[in-house]
């Protein structure tokens, strides 16, 4: 490990690191602005010039390799003079638009003006002005702003996996640019926004909307997806004004996926904020005491195994507990947090986690897909998929979802099961580069477990990774990629009708109940439901159930309420309440709660604290935030003898942008539906490319 | 280089048309497979500069957005990968220009030596401005950086020939002279030698020994 100087403090780096990592090391701060320790370094801004003793000019930090005995000076007056100057020359054709940029008051270059700029131009001549470019409705652009860190070419390239925006012209003439008017295609193209160090790339639905100093910053987790990304939600006074993404090194490292960053004006949209109650065959507003009665009385008139519940993909893991103790309450086990047909969560809690962890992705060699898409079930995870195979040469071998682009290479072996149990027999070529692998990992989506034959299907998977090495000392590479945010609690927490009695959702929607409670439960064909079915809406979207419902309870998005989100590797995470939510919505929790009292069961939990206790009761592996607790390797009990389905695998997720009640109401998903179906028909017909 | 062959079929008439799709002629697409053989397989993509040159030399000295379009494909990388490419260098026009590049060399010596004067030439001649094509559409003018014939300076680069030692009026001549179709004879217009001091030779005035080859008569 080299050893260094800096200003006169020895520091140790370790091999490989950059003379400015070793000067953070030494606790000094050097101001940059091309280099991101996630990309490539391009060394083009020269803002991090030190002084480096035998070296007759200035050196750039970030691009200069830390070794053994260098004597580096961050604080002497020739640093300080090449940092003004570099400064100057950014300055020069950069507006001073400062008081109408949104990225004022976060800007880079705001920053480090302050602190190193000149506080005069010198300079008279007119400034470059560039002609804005078009990206899709997510990013705005201002690129007079540029300062040409090729920070969001480097993103794209080598974190998204989409070579879309470049450098055109040269020297003063250069400009950022994707040349066709066309939008990103990326799902992670928002993250441009926050790499950009000055207000070139904006967010576009954010644009003017707010300064950031104005925003109350709340720390969450994003729902849009299994992963659990860490967000942090800005309002203003009771709205959200944009959410941004925050770091977890094990999770998101600091990327967000673009429907949790922009689903959000879906939250003022559609929203359910009063109780309703049908009357004469409509939907009326009610107050919520004649709302919780009508409920209740439905629920008491009705004998308990002809009442069912099913919970939605956003339902958060407290209100979760709350359906569970009314459930055992009423005496109903028709209680399925499976919207999508999924079979798991039965046996082993191993057989429904992301076992190896999202961080795991980074140790290992080999990957099986089977009926996954992960670049549009959970984005920022496929990033990592592709940070790894960019870091080794990665066979990936896919069963199922063929054909779609995950940003790195995929070899398709097969469509569904046949080829699965051909993969365990080792009569595939992929099976050798599979056994030859350290650490080989099998994700498995949903894809493969929503289906009828879902449970056989399950006990597959997990013989060809106990076969094929996935499990091992200190190694459990089998993984279930889920993308409901809600789903892995739910499972944990048991919501799944028993094996032996209990219907699950198909079994509920096909005429088993007379009673359903539908917690914001909004992925269901509700079409072929009877119409003497009498159906209880707890959510906070008039989406696809809502307008079906009997009765209407108004619950809370999760950006208006406290809650538990586990993610798919079973991490247990909070989200925090951001803004109120709107009208006589109420957290859901407690609406719950009050309607066990109605019923005269009452669930004796009142406060937020006594439900999570209750939570760390029933799932004690939940009862710390952030942490994992792993689950030990078992393999299912064999399912007996279900029989397999030929059909092929395919991924859940048709359109990317509209997968829950939120993103459907928002008008910026919608637009990048819309456009991403345009961009199909135009490909379909042959006039593209 | 092995250019010459395809200058002689380039439509030396108006600007060449945008177009919607491109693709090599015959005789080009084995110029191309020629190309591509002098990289290894996977460093296919320096093959870039080279294909770029012939389309644009096939499409009458520019490159439309479809020839950019073919030369990503054939190399498997991204548009965006061949647009940064092609724009960076000076060598290759991204919009429609008149197929005679005019380029007047703008850097210092020639600066000294007058060629503002020959930029105002180029431009009443062509009677257009630098960065524009002539109104009849054959020619294109460009300032260009120093291309190396110093010593002869002032100097216009002419498609594949330097016309050196200009003044207004020469210049002026140089240029209608290719107006009329004609093609001047490139080099000094003073009439000297290569890059010979003006005044005529200051040195090496003993006839060389017999036993030394002689210098080549072209000299530089
Ligand atoms: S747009 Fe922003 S991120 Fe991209 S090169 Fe310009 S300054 Fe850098
Ligand atoms: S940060 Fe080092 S050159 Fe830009
Ligand atoms: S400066 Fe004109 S040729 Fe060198």
């Amino acid at each position: 490990m080299p050893k260094l100087t800096v200003d006169g403090v020895e520091v140790e780096v370790p091999v490989g690191s950059t003379v400015l990592q070793a000067c953070e090391a030494a606790g000094r701060e050097i101001p940059i602005f091309c280099f991101h320790p996630r990309l490539n370094i391009a060394g083009s801004c020269r803002m991090c010039l030190v002084e480096m003793e035998k070296s007759p000019k200035p050196v750039a930090s970030c691009a200069m390799p830390a070794a053994d005995g260098m004597v580096i000076k961050t604080d002497t007056p020739l640093v300080h003079k090449a940092r003004r100057g570099v400064l100057e020359f950014l300055l020069i054709n950069h507006p001073l638009d400062c008081p109408i940029c949104d990225q004022g008051g976060e800007c880079d270059l705001q920053d480090i003006t302050l602190f190193y700029g000149p506080d005069q131009s010198r300079y008279t001549e007119n400034k470059r002005p560039v002609v804005d470019k078009y990206l899709g409705p997510l990013v705005s652009t201002h690129m007079t702003r540029c300062i040409h860190c090729t920070r969001c070419i480097r993103f794209l390239d080598e974190v998204a996996g989409v070579e879309e925006l470049g450098a055109v012209q040269r020297g003063e003439h250069m400009e950022i640019t994707n040349w066709i008017e066309a939008s990103l295609t990326s799902e992670l193209q928002g993250n441009i926004i926050d790499l950009c160090p000055v207000g070139a790339l904006n967010s576009k639905p954010y644009e003017y909307k707010a300064r950031t100093w104005e925003l109350r910053k709340t720390e969450s987790i994003d729902v849009s997806d299994a992963v659990g990304s860490n967000i942090r939600v800005d309002a203003r006074g009771n709205e959200v004004m944009r959410i941004v993404p925050r770091l977890h090194e094990g999770i998101n490292e600091e990327w967000l996926s673009d429907k949790g960053r922009f689903l959000y004006d879906g939250l003022k949209k559609r929203r359910l904020d009063r109780p309703m109650v049908r009357r004469d065959g409509q939907l009326q507003p009610a107050d919520w005491r004649i709302a919780l009665d009508a409920a209740a009385a439905r629920l008491k008139g009705t004998a308990p195994e002809r009442i069912g519940f099913v919970i939605g993909d956003l339902v958060d893991a407290e209100t979760m507990v709350l359906v569970r103790e009314l459930a055992a309450r009423i005496g109903t086990p028709n209680v399925d947090c499976r919207q999508d047909g999924s079979r798991l969560g039965y046996g082993p809690r191993a057989s429904w986690l992301f076992n190896s962890t999202i961080e795991g992705i980074e140790r290992a060699d080999a990957f099986l897909l089977v009926g996954t898409n992960p670049r549009h079930e959970a984005a920022v995870l496929n990033a990592r998929i592709r940070k790894r195979s960019r870091q080794i040469p990665m066979p990936v071998g896919r069963i199922g979802a063929a054909g779609i682009d995950l940003t790195y290479e995929v070899q398709d072996l097969g469509a569904g099961v046949q080829t699965l149990s051909d993969l365990l027999a080792g009569g595939i070529g992929f099976a050798k580069e599979l056994r030859a692998a350290q650490n080989p990992m099998v994700i498995l989506g949903s894809g493969a477990t929503a289906r009828a034959d879902g449970l056989a299907v399950l006990d597959l998977a997990m013989r060809v990774a106990d076969e094929f090495g996935a499990i091992s000392e200190g190694w459990n590479g089998f993984n279930v990629l889920h993308h409901a945010a809600s789903r892995v609690a739910g499972l944990d927490l048991g919501l799944v009708p028993g094996q032996g009695g209990g219907l699950d959702v198909a079994g509920m929607l096909a005429g088993g109940v007379d009673v359903l409670f539908l917690i914001g439960a909004d992925e269901l064909d509700l079409s072929g439901l009877s119409p003497d079915v009498h159906v209880i809406y707890q959510g906070h979207h008039g989406d696809r159930s809502a307008p079906r419902a009997d009765v209407i309870l108004p619950g809370a998005a999760w950006t208006e309420k406290h809650g538990t989100y586990v993610n798919t590797e079973g991490r247990p995470q909070r989200a925090k309440l951001a803004v109120m939510p709107p009208g006589e919505a109420r957290e859901d929790w407690k609406i719950l709660r009050a309607l066990s009292d109605v019923l005269g069961v009452t669930v004796k939990l009142d406060t937020l604290g006594a439900v999570r206790a209750r939570l760390a009761e029933l799932a004690p592996f939940l009862a710390t935030p952030d942490v994992i607790v792993p689950a030990a390797w078992e393999r299912a009990a064999g399912p007996g003898d279900l029989g397999f389905d030929r059909a092929p695998f395919v991924s859940p997720i048709t359109e990317y942008y509209q997968t829950n009640a939120i993103a459907r109401a928002s008008g910026v998903m919608a637009e990048c539906t819309k456009l991403r179906l345009a961009e199909h028909s135009i490909k379909a017909t042959g006039t593209h490319g | 280089m092995s250019s010459a062959v395809h200058i002689a079929t380039r439509p030396y008439g108006a600007m060449a048309p945008d177009v919607e799709t491109f693709a090599f002629s015959p005789e080009n697409q084995e110029e191309v497979a020629r190309i591509l053989a002098r990289y290894p397989a996977e460093r296919q993509q320096s093959a870039m500069l080279p294909l770029l040159l012939l389309a644009q030399e096939q499409h009458g000295g520019w490159l439309p957005q479809a020839a950019m379009d073919h030369v990503a494909e054939l190399l498997n990388v991204a548009k965006i990968r061949v647009y940064e490419v092609a724009t960076f260098y000076d060598m290759y026009n991204t919009r429609p220009v008149g197929p005679i590049q005019v380029r007047v060399c703008t850097t210092t010596p020639c600066w000294l030596c007058g060629s503002d004067d020959i930029v105002r030439a180029a431009k009443d001649e062509l009677e257009c401005d630098i960065g524009e094509s002539s109104p009849d559409g054959r020619f294109f003018l460009r300032e260009f950086e120093c291309l190396g014939a110093c010593a002869n300076a002032p100097v216009l680069w002419v498609d594949q020939d330097f016309y050196e030692d200009l003044d207004y009026e020469k210049a002026r001549a140089v240029l209608a002279a290719l107006k009329r179709g004609e093609t001047p004879k490139p080099g000094s217009q003073t009439g000297r030698q290569a890059s010979m001091p003006v005044g005529g030779k200051t040195t090496l005035f003993e006839t060389a020994p017999e036993s030394r080859p002689a210098n080549d008569e072209a000299g530089a």
